[in-house]
């Protein structure tokens, strides 16, 4: 498309992660640390690639507990009763409760499985240096940071009822071990989107050139 | 800062402005400066592709390769954001201060703030869980508030910028992706339809002023000019 445009690496400018700012490689050999804003100064994320695996990984070992254990359990009158994402959902929908069903499917069960998903498959575009409509891999890039907090939803909605539902004897709602498992999954999917950096899509198609 | 952002994917270049082109040659060899006051070349943060901007544009413009946002226009982005963020500090006092539900049920009434919702997690021994929401919900928006006024006060009034302003902008900028406050209103309204089934559930004040600072707390974060800031930060000016 733009055979003759450079991006700033070629050009041996380092642009600063935070404010933006570019700078000679040249001048801060030794002292990378972006003169306007103080951040530290490199090139691309540091190991990237690594970080964003292992992350990954993580999150994929964390979701299975996420989903098997209980999110919250329920004591009423004396009878303990567990429910994970899924049965919570299976019950809104029985109950007719379309909104919440679809609230708790999207957020818990259908964002953080594709974030996961999309994550794998920019790394391995990346990693086999494909040449794929970079463009679009990019704005899949973006839709992965953009919708990752709305997993947190079911955590909120966790928290409340914890808060609320506590009547004695009646009824009380306790937060269960899936709760903190699923946390531990929505904060590592961040950090993971976070280490990408989407500029590597981009090297690999100008290095093949 | 969510509506922002899906503004900013949704949005699209117009055709009759001029765009951005790609760079050709080296920057520093055509003679352009990098350094303070410029705008003019910018490196995509998405695809690291040098742009060349039109000067004084009034729209958005968009990479000419990857279509990520370059820069935006913001008029009077200084008064602007400091108003809704002194207003958003005002409703996040609010929200803290009242309940945002109360649940009727047989004869007792149980009410419920943010803070004691945290605090029932932390009696459960839930620890992690419980600083993750005091984080994501109280300690970040109200980092960022404080961070903005600490910013954006000594600008409006005409002053040298706060000591360490550009370190405290990059901390604003860095924990936004951190701040759910409007995640937090969708968990509140699951809750409510949730409960709404075993029990009378009352929305307090704090379901309103929360509502209405994630809008101003958006409408601030989409007003602030991080480029101009930058610039106005910059120490080196004043050197
Ligand atoms: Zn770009």
């Amino acid at each position: 498309m733009h055979k003759s445009a450079a991006t700033a690496r070629q050009m041996g400018l380092i642009t600063c992660h935070d404010c933006h700012l570019m700078i000679p490689e040249e001048q801060f050999q030794g002292h990378p640390h972006c003169p306007r804003c103080g951040a530290h100064l490199h090139q691309r994320k540091p190991n990237s690639l690594t970080r964003t695996w292992a992350l990954v990984w993580t999150a994929i070992i964390l979701i299975i507990p996420a989903n098997f254990l209980p999110m919250t359990i329920t004591t009423t009158l004396g009878a303990k009763q567990g429910d994970t994402i899924m049965s919570g959902v299976i019950y809104f929908m029985q109950t007719g409760s379309w909104e919440i069903a679809s609230v708790i499917f999207i957020a818990s069960i259908f964002v953080p499985f594709c974030k996961l998903l999309l994550l794998i498959f920019l790394l391995i575009s990346v990693q086999f240096k494909s040449s794929w409509r970079p463009k679009d891999r990019t704005a899949l890039y973006r839709l992965t940071e953009l919708v990752g907090r709305w997993s947190m939803v079911d955590i909120y909605v966790v928290t409340i009822l914890v808060a609320l539902v506590k009547l004695g004897a009646v009824a009380s709602i306790e937060a269960g071990p899936a709760a903190v498992y699923f946390a531990a999954v929505v904060v590592t999917t961040m950090f993971a989107a976070e280490s990408f950096d989407p500029r590597l899509i981009w090297d690999v198609i100008e290095e093949k050139i | 800062m969510i509506f922002h952002r899906i503004q900013q994917l949704l949005r699209k270049p117009n055709a009759a402005t001029p765009q951005p082109v790609p760079l050709e040659g080296s920057p520093l060899a055509s003679g352009l400066a990098l350094h303070i006051g410029s705008h003019t070349v910018i490196a995509c943060h998405d695809c690291d592709l040098l742009n060349r901007l039109p000067e004084g544009a009034t729209t958005t413009l968009l990479c000419a390769r990857c279509g990520a946002v370059l820069y935006q226009y913001k008029p009077n982005s200084i008064d602007r954001a400091l108003a809704l963020t002194l207003a958003a500090l005002i409703l996040f006092i609010l929200s803290n201060c009242f309940p945002f539900l109360a649940m009727k049920s047989g004869g007792f009434i149980q009410e419920t703030t943010l803070l004691t919702g945290i605090h029932e997690l932390w009696k459960q021994e839930l620890y992690g869980l419980a600083f993750l929401v005091l984080l994501t919900c109280v300690l970040v928006p109200l980092l960022q508030m404080l961070g903005l006024l600490y910013i954006l006060a000594p600008l409006k009034l005409g002053l040298r910028p706060a000591v360490q302003a550009a370190r405290v902008l990059r901390l604003v900028q860095e924990v936004a992706p951190w701040g759910m406050m409007e995640v937090f209103m969708m968990g509140i309204l699951v809750a409510l339809v949730k409960l709404g089934h075993m029990a009378t559930i009352i929305p307090g004040i704090s379901v309103f002023s929360f509502g209405a600072l994630i809008f101003i707390m958006a409408a601030a974060f989409s007003n602030l000019d991080p480029a101009l800031l930058w610039d106005r930060l910059d120490l080196r000016r004043y050197a």
